[in-house]
């Protein structure tokens, strides 16, 4: 079975992955304007400043729209269909695409809350998932 | 835009469609090319410069040496994927504008079903590196993941329907079963079969689909003086104007909301002035996306417009993809909608629109659009 594309940690996104390590859920946050973003990246934005902080997020948030895959049109969704691939609007405005573990795909929907699930893939990356609020 | 009405495609030209050439993608290039310099009535040394897709295998070296073009003053490429036909149009107006180049010609040759597939991100997959270490380690793997997401959102906010994207579908396959050169000419698609075709990605089912084709084709520019002396009808380039897209995604924003005010602006046109539309049609649901945020119709209306019939040729007040389109005729990206956007103003297409004046053509849901203006009223 061929695995889902593995991230591959950048100069621009290394914190990002070594917070979410420890379990955390961080974002950058423009220094000079406070605009959060997100995927990381060098410059706000908004203001175009460089300087940067990483902001702990609560981790809640709610679906804000979904894909369901039937057809393994890649190789890696070969075994896996059907495959659910969701995008959260965290509280604090931030999407990120990620997955909801436990919950099947004819269960999802836009508006859902859910919460954090750091699921560790191996010794270096941990990936952001999701899981129903309970 | 000061190149208005200055600069005109002269001559079109593309291979036989299918998803198996046998030819080498530069085969089809070469084939492409010769039959828009025939159709234009010019030959290979008339050729000065040479445009493409950043995406296309055949480079302008390669091109040039198979032409016998000696000395190429003017070539480039456009980055991003299949959505850059238009921008294309537009660096080479400029070009010839500036007296940079006096015959531009941009092509496209693929084998797209064949060869690699940008249905199975064969073209755009990025391993998990730079921005598809935030997409692709939870299945969004392939342009038709995040546009899915997009649509799924879309569909959320303004309450467009599976079967609204299915009247795209229908309607394109109407136009191609009208057209001998589509992939579909002798296949008819009800809004039954759309309806009951499988899902790929959720919310796309099968025949939301674009084909993944094998082809060639290829457009030859140069300017309206010398186009008037030339063999064919000239299509005049009123307009020409690209977009880039911002690293906020959205998902609800097309392109084309961007693209879309800024256009008409610049073109010194209004959208009802526009008789004939080609719309890049990725997927079905795009082109009302692409038809409300270019303003042709209201947000959130786009669905009952096309359900209602205004994008057919027959009886429709804005015919849209007159050939086919990329689910129903081949995916050139966007080369084939920039061929029948010519033909239209031309007179010479399968579903012609009667005095068709102002054609227009978007190659990316708003990355880029032209206007054509043919002959007088």
């Amino acid at each position: 079975m061929t695995d889902l594309p593995v991230p591959v940690p950048e100069t621009d996104n290394q914190p990002f992955w070594d917070y979410l390590r420890s379990g955390e859920l961080r974002v950058q946050r423009c220094a000079s304007c406070g605009q959060l973003r997100h995927p990381p990246r060098p410059a706000c934005g908004a203001c175009g400043s460089f300087e940067v902080e990483w902001a702990g997020m609560s981790g809640k948030g709610a679906v804000y729209s979904y894909i369901v895959s039937h057809q393994a049109v890649h190789p890696a969704l070969a075994d896996r269909v059907p495959f659910a691939t969701v995008v959260v609007e965290l509280d604090e405005g931030p999407r990120l695409t990620t997955n909801l573990v436990d919950v099947e795909p004819e269960d999802i929907e836009i508006g859902q809350r859910v919460e954090l699930a750091p699921t560790a893939l191996n010794d270096e990356i941990t990936l952001p998932l999701f899981r129903a609020r309970r | 835009m000061r190149f208005a009405n200055q600069v005109a495609i002269a001559g079109i030209g593309e291979t036989d469609y299918s998803r198996e050439s046998g030819r080498s993608e530069l085969m089809l290039t070469l084939q492409a090319i010769r039959a828009a310099l025939d159709d234009a009535g010019l030959q290979p040394h008339d050729v000065d410069g040479l445009m493409r897709w950043s995406v296309d295998t055949s480079s302008e070296g390669e091109v040039a040496s198979n032409l016998g073009i000696r000395d190429l003053a003017w070539f480039g490429e456009v980055s991003q994927a299949g959505n850059v036909g238009a921008a294309l149009v537009t660096h080479a107006a400029s070009a010839i504008y500036a007296g940079l180049a006096e015959v531009v010609v941009i092509y496209r040759g693929v084998n797209g079903r064949s060869g690699r597939r940008y249905g199975r991100g064969d073209v755009t997959g990025r391993g998990g590196r730079g921005g598809g270490a935030f997409s692709e380690p939870f299945g969004l793997l392939t342009p038709q993941h995040g546009l899915a997401m997009q649509a799924r959102r879309r569909m959320h906010e303004f309450g467009t329907t599976s079967r609204q994207f299915g009247m795209v579908a229908v309607t394109a396959r109407e136009h191609a079963n009208r057209n001998p050169r589509a992939t579909f000419y002798d296949r008819p698609l009800t809004i039954d079969d759309h309806q009951q075709s499988r899902f790929v990605v959720e919310p796309f089912r099968l025949f939301d689909c674009c084909l993944e084709t094998d082809g060639g084709g290829a457009l030859v520019l140069t300017s309206a003086e010398r186009a008037r002396d030339l063999k064919q009808p000239a299509a005049l380039i009123r307009a020409a104007a690209q977009a880039g897209y911002a690293a906020e995604r959205t998902y609800v924003d097309t392109s084309a909301a961007v693209l879309g005010p800024r256009f008409w602006r610049q073109a010194k046109l209004d959208r009802g002035e526009i008789d004939v539309v080609q719309i890049y049609d990725h997927f079905a649901p795009f082109v009302i996306f692409a038809l409300e945020d270019y303003g042709f119709v209201p947000r959130g209306e786009g669905g009952e417009f096309v359900e209602s019939g205004c994008i057919r040729w027959d009886g429709g007040t804005l015919p849209v993809n007159t050939s086919g389109g990329h689910l129903s005729e081949a995916y050139l990206q966007g080369m084939n909608h920039l061929i029948e956007g010519v033909r239209q103003v031309r007179g010479a297409s399968t579903s012609q629109v009667a005095d068709a004046h102002y054609s227009f053509v978007d190659t990316g849901v708003g990355t880029g659009a032209i206007v054509l203006e043919g002959g007088t009223r």
